[in-house]
């Protein structure tokens, strides 16, 4: 099948953040950055599809700056066939002005299949996606936790709260990826040696107009420094009173 | 004065709170415009109407379809934004809920306009929308402003306390957009968890077990703890989703639920980064856990430093005794 990944290069989350002096994003000194988790679990899906139904091929596509291309290089190197940069200075909050860029690019492509991570863990806006089936006028299916393709139907399901539902669909289609799928693979050395020579095409991105826009960034207030009011279960009444008294939650 | 849509999430034919929490979202932004709520359903969801007046819906456009009783994100979205139109809203409010997050963006797109997601407020500025959403797992808080026109807005369910402002609804019929039985992405079936048990976003308490506790039967101990303070849900770690010991929509945290209880008591729990991204903003957070440099314990107001299964046993009858005195 013909199959395109969007995926959208982040922050690693795994640090402490501060404000940059615009105030209206964060510092990137000393940040890294790495696709983001769900767009992991939609490329490895795509490859998992493939594999599974005898062959395709895989297209990832990343909007931002230069430095995304390293992003899908890495798509690349965990066996995408070829990539997309469409390529703009900042990656603007809108999801329904990249939406427009994505949708652009991927009309008129011919693909089976285009997948989306559930959300991205930075703007964290679970929206590009289906807004992307909108503009194409294609069925679309969010938060998938199972995804199986055969035969010019998918059938996906989707967590909900406290239950889960199951869906059933006909291809072209966009899905978007929640965690439970797959677990991305790691690129193997002849992965990473093959991605240099995988194509790479640079594109400028075809933003929409934006109406949603960040004003400030702040942290949220820091919680009191943790407390541990003793030790074994002697300390149950302690907690107890504590949780009438103090927190009121009893 | 411009009015505003709420958008009134039923399931199995029951209205769920972030209805109420959507209307009284939409009320706060209204100023002197009404709020109109839109309950989509299977033929009966009209009984649950009037409910929504309890938070001050001034009328209720009731859609029943036969086609609604499962989700159907296709004729639902179409619906909504052709009342959005015809209404002339001046915003649609939608929770943020696993439906309402499914629909809210294909809503924003029929209307050709951005949207304010998953916020945790909300306010008029003027003629613009401003809000607040946590990104980057909930370390930075983005203040967004929206200048569309109708504006989309989802709410982050809990984030807005649902505000009595009683009032009795006009009723009104609205018809759906197009044939909803023919839309082409079909939910073909529901398979609820365990239904006695309450909804992680909706539990004023969630009781969260970890790999700490060892085995899955082991869960005994956090379900009978979820029980003895009567209103809790019962949550789970990735280790624990991942060893099967727990449905994959029981996770919290970065890649599963995000959460904001008044109380969250984690047990066996270590405090990982991405578990805390779901769980960080717990008004009251309790731990116990047996290694006292667990990272949880840099978040918890109270921990315990313990063997679970002494320390929750203890807890369960303290907690049960608590209630029978109250
Ligand atoms: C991209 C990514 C996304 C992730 N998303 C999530 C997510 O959404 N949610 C999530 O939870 N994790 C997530 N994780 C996994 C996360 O990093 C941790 O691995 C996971 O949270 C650990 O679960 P745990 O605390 O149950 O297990 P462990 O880390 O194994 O901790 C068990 C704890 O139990 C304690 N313990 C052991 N025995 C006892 C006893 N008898 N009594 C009391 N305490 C005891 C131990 O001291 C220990 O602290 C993610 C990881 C990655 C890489
Ligand atoms: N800049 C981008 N480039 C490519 N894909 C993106 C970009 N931004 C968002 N996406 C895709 O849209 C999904 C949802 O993003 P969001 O609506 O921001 O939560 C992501 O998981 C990606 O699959």
């Amino acid at each position: 099948m013909k199959i395109a990944v969007c995926i959208k290069r982040v922050p690693d989350m795994d640090v402490r953040f501060k404000i940059a002096a615009s105030g209206t994003a964060v510092d990137e000194a000393g940040l890294k950055y790495d696709m983001s988790d769900f767009d992991g679990y939609a490329a490895e899906a795509a490859l998992q599809v493939n594999e599974k139904g005898g062959g395709g091929e895989v297209t990832a596509l990343c909007l931002g700056p230069d430095a995304v291309q390293e992003t899908l290089r890495k798509a690349l190197s965990m066996g995408i066939d070829k990539a997309v940069h469409l390529k703009c200075d900042a990656v603007p909050f809108d999801g329904w002005a990249i939406a427009q860029a994505l949708a652009a690019q991927l009309g008129g492509g011919g693909y089976d299949l285009i997948l989306f991570g559930r959300m991205s863990i930075d703007s964290s806006n679970q929206s590009v996606g289906p807004m992307v089936a909108e503009l194409l006028g294609l069925p679309c299916v969010t938060a998938a936790s199972r995804l199986d393709v055969s035969g010019g139907t998918g059938k996906a399901q989707r967590e909900l709260e406290g239950a889960s539902e199951t869906v059933e669909f006909p291809l072209p289609a966009v899905v978007s990826i929640d965690e439970g799928v797959a677990r991305p693979r790691y690129p193997s050395l002849k992965g990473i040696m093959a991605a240099k020579k995988k194509p790479l095409e640079v594109k400028p991105a075809q933003l929409g107009a934006v109406t949603v826009t960040v004003t400030t960034m702040e942290l949220p207030p820091e919680r009191n420094a943790g407390r541990i009011i003793g030790e074994g279960p002697d300390m149950v009444p302690e907690l107890v009173r504590l949780l009438q008294t103090e927190a009121k939650v009893l | 004065m411009a009015n505003i849509l709420a958008v009134a999430e039923s399931r199995g034919g029951e209205l769920r709170k972030v209805a109420c929490e959507a209307v009284t979202a939409a009320r706060a932004i209204a100023g002197g415009g009404e709020v109109h709520a839109l309950l989509l359903g299977a033929p009966g969801i009209a009984g649950k109407a009037a409910q929504l007046g309890e938070f001050g819906a001034d009328a209720v456009i009731v859609t029943e379809h036969a086609a609604f009783a499962l989700h159907n994100p296709e004729a639902a979205s179409a619906t909504i934004a052709e009342r959005v139109k015809s209404g002339g809203y001046r915003a649609v409010v939608l929770p943020a809920s696993a439906h309402g997050k499914d629909l809210a963006p294909r809503v924003a797109a029929k209307l050709g306009v951005g949207i304010a997601a998953d916020v945790t407020s909300m306010r008029m500025d003027g003629d613009v929308l401003v809000a607040a959403h946590p990104v980057n797992t909930g370390k930075v808080i983005a203040n967004i402003r929206s200048t569309a026109n109708p504006a989309v807005v989802s709410v982050r369910p809990g984030a807005i306390t649902p505000v009595a402002a009683p009032r009795a609804p006009r009723i009104e019929a609205g018809a759906a957009a197009g044939d909803p039985s023919a839309a082409r992405v079909r939910c073909t079936g529901v398979t609820t968890g365990n239904t006695a048990r309450l909804d992680l976003g909706e539990a004023p308490i969630i009781v969260t077990g970890g790999r700490g506790l060892k085995a899955a039967e082991h869960f005994r101990l956090v379900e009978d703890l979820a029980a003895a303070f009567g209103n809790a849900a019962v949550g789970a770690t990735r280790a624990v989703t991942d060893d099967g010991w727990r449905p994959h929509s029981d996770q919290i945290g970065q890649t599963g639920r995000l959460v904001s209880p008044d109380l969250y008591v984690a047990v066996g729990v270590s405090g990982a980064i991405q578990h805390l991204a779901g769980m960080r903003t717990s008004k009251t957070i309790v731990a116990i856990n047996k290694d006292k440099e667990a990272p949880i314990f840099k978040v918890a107001d109270y921990g315990i430093v313990g063997d679970a299964f002494e320390v929750v046993p203890r807890l369960t009858e303290a907690v049960k005794a608590a209630r029978a005195a109250r």
